[in-house]
């Protein structure tokens, strides 16, 4: 085992699938010779050549209608798009096709793709490339919505992702792209879509998160640890669908829960948990359901972006004042 | 019985022409009578001095970005004839939408230097130009202003207004759905918009073949119902020349025109970009000898309307001018981060006034 990035716990994980699986492909803007913008897919091409692992002409809404295509006819494709901000053109192919394949043709055809989509603002980068718009996504009816919080997550959730017989959006937290760091087996072994994953036990608040807020989450329990509160934290991992009972049991046993999420908060899919606990854990809660969330702006530039960005302090503060809430 | 028709005897019912456009050769030569504007030195000059400062601008940028003091930034080294030619060919009521890599059309239009620093470091206050009003910011989801083109353009039309909307895109571009629709609209309505496609041959890793497998870009136009021309991107007299023949058409009401600018991404993508990765140095190299500034300086030196002492003076001037608006931006001071609410919408909606109060106590 080795200590790897999540990029490269990525880069493993596909030069993994594409060896298992002469039916995976990886294709998107300068994701080749180029190796991703990121470099997710550095090597890839000098490894399985470029009918594998394809650059495409610059037109997102061509990567994830080739993916359906190919999907279609048994291909297992693997699309990246280059930033969040730039995976609106695929929305069409994704409401319209990719998540409905499976039930138009009363599964006759299916459509077994990844778009990876880069997920998040906070690495100082221009316009339109800090996006958190998941909400949007797992909106969509048929489609899986993933993102990992841990090189380890990355590499057993992508895997996971390839394998799925339906399409998955891979999201993938670009602010620890390369700041998260874990051992990683290359030992082939998925992890479960669709499933939470409980970070850390706790009695006084349930802390739910995902990507790369799980970080700043954990670092909130750990201050509220000191303050003697003591914090759960959940990585929800699958948005879509969620899993709901891990939350659930979750609520029922703290009583108290804090949802924190990156994107804005109108619409944002923390609104789903909340409506979740209020409909199926209302009896349980001793305090209301807070969340701590960006604000209902365009994500700023680079100069304000932390301003946006939940911050440590603002989790720690929802948790101590759902604890203090009698 | 059916017979076998050759496909050769089947009648042609369309052939198209698709036309090259230069006046200066590499070295300064003259290739072909230029139009009569090229007789105005002053104006040649003024092309001159435009390309001379952004490409000192660019290099500025680069090092306060090297430095920590700008974010991701665009060079547009070699190209620079682009945006210029195609700038200095407006009228300042037209409107200008412009891509990440055309400072120096902003530039010309009036935008000041600090502005842009502002907005490559990470501020919306320097898309506040106070420049020309109506022109829109640099787009960076590539070609989507290809669509908002056309829209102004009806907006024109419609109003009866004699101005012509610009809109600049890159190679890479040409192959969003965005930059089709947007040119086929534009060719129903017979739309006053001049298309210009950089083609600088890359779209970051991506050459043109792996773009498009169409001979040129111009082309492009074609199928829209309109005329595409191929002028030499490096030229800046060429560049001038289409794009005022361009803007004069539209402008009279014959509808829109594709131009194709080719030239050369003499730079990294951006400063997030390593060019070395995917490209090799020799070819870099030789594009150097095509690039558009020594060739305007050898065509006016040639016209004896510029020499050693003028061009010093003129890295002088720049560097004095890049130099007070890198101060300007320097102390330019941080916005209050609230303020991130305050052009959201014309009013903000009271609802969002705890999330801005919020932002006030966090900060
Ligand atoms: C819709 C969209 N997809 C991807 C990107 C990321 N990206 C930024 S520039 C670029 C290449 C653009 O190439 P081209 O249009 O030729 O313009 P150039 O950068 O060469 O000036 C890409 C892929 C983007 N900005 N917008």
């Amino acid at each position: 085992m080795s200590q790897v990035t999540l990029l490269e716990a990525l880069n493993m994980a596909l030069a993994r699938a594409m060896t298992d699986d002469a039916g995976v492909v990886v294709l998107g803007e300068d994701v080749g010779v180029n190796g991703g913008v990121f470099r997710a897919t550095v090597g890839l091409q000098q490894r399985f050549g470029p009918e594998r692992v394809l650059d495409t002409p610059l037109a997102e809404l061509l990567i994830s209608g080739l993916c359906v295509g190919m999907a279609s006819q048994g291909l297992r494709p693997v699309g990246e798009i280059q930033f969040m901000g730039f995976v609106y053109p695929c929305i069409d192919q994704l409401v319209n096709h990719a998540s409905r394949l499976r039930n138009r043709t009363q599964g006759r055809l299916s459509c077994p793709m990844v778009l990876r989509v880069p997920h998040g603002g906070g690495i100082r980068a221009p316009e339109h490339h800090s996006e958190s718009t998941e909400a949007m996504l797992a909106h969509i009816p048929g489609l899986r919505v993933v993102i990992p919080s841990s090189p380890e997550h990355a590499y057993g959730l992508l895997l996971a992702a390839i394998r799925d017989p339906d399409p998955v959006v891979f999201l993938e937290p670009t602010r620890i792209y390369r700041a998260a760091k874990g051992e990683v087996d290359d030992d082939g072994v998925a992890l479960p879509l669709d499933a939470a994953f409980v970070l850390r036990e706790g009695r006084d608040v349930t802390l739910i998160s995902w990507g790369a807020m799980v970080r700043e989450t954990l670092a909130a329990a750990d201050a509220l640890d000191t303050e003697g509160i003591s914090a759960e934290v959940i990585d929800l991992a699958t948005l879509k669908p969620f899993d709901e009972n891990t939350v659930l049991a979750s609520v029922a046993h703290t009583g108290r829960c804090v949802i924190v999420h990156e994107a804005a908060r109108t619409g944002g899919f923390g609104g789903e948990i909340a409506a979740l606990i209020a409909e199926r854990g209302l009896t349980s809660l001793l305090a209301p359901i807070a969340r701590v969330t960006g604000y209902d702006t365009v994500m700023p530039l680079l100069r304000l972006e932390q301003h946006y960005i939940p911050s440590v302090d603002r989790i720690v503060a929802a948790g101590r004042a759902a604890c203090r809430f009698n | 019985m059916t017979k076998n028709w050759p496909d050769n005897q089947l009648p042609v019912i369309a052939r198209f022409d698709v036309r090259y456009r230069n006046y200066l050769a590499p070295d300064g030569a003259i290739t072909r009578p230029p139009p009569a504007f090229a007789s105005d030195i002053d104006l040649l000059v003024s092309l001159y001095r435009a390309m001379v400062l952004v490409r000192a601008f660019d290099l500025k940028a680069v090092a306060l970005q090297r430095t920590g003091r700008l974010g991701t930034y665009a060079v547009s080294l070699g190209q620079e004839a682009v945006a210029v030619g195609v700038a200095s060919a407006m009228r300042g009521e037209d409107v200008l939408l412009p891509s990440y890599r055309d400072n120096a059309a902003l530039i010309w239009r009036g935008v000041k230097l600090e502005e842009i620093l502002l907005f490559w470091g990470g501020d919306e206050r320097g898309n506040h130009f106070s420049g020309p009003v109506h022109d829109f910011p640099a787009c960076i989801p590539v070609g989507s202003q290809a669509p908002h083109a056309a829209g102004v353009a009806y907006a024109f039309k419609l109003r009866r207004e004699p101005r012509v909307a610009v809109c600049l895109f890159g190679d890479g571009a040409t192959s969003k759905g965005d930059v089709y629709e947007a040119m086929n609209f534009a060719g129903v309505h017979k739309l006053p918009v001049v298309f210009v496609v950089t083609n600088n041959q890359w779209a970051i890793s991506v050459p043109l073949r792996l773009q498009t497998a169409s001979e040129t870009l111009a082309q492009k136009a074609i199928a829209a119902g309109f005329i595409g021309e191929q002028v030499d991107g490096n030229d800046v007299v060429a560049m001038h020349a289409a794009t005022t023949e361009a803007i004069a058409a539209a402008r009279d009401g014959r509808g829109p025109r594709l131009i194709e600018a080719v030239t050369y991404r003499l730079g990294d993508h951006t400063t997030a970009d390593d060019a070395a990765r995917y490209r090799p140095p020799e070819e870099v190299q030789a594009r150097w000898k095509n690039e558009p500034i020594g060739r305007l300086r050898a065509y006016l030196a040639g016209c004896n309307a510029w020499d050693k002492t003028k061009e010093e003076q003129l890295v002088a001037e720049c560097q004095t001018r890049i130099a007070a608006a890198v101060e300007r931006y320097l102390v330019t001071g941080p916005r209050a981060p609230e303020t991130m609410f305050d052009h959201l919408y014309a009013t903000l909606p009271p609802v969002y006034a705890a999330q801005r109060r919020d932002v006030e106590e966090n900060r």
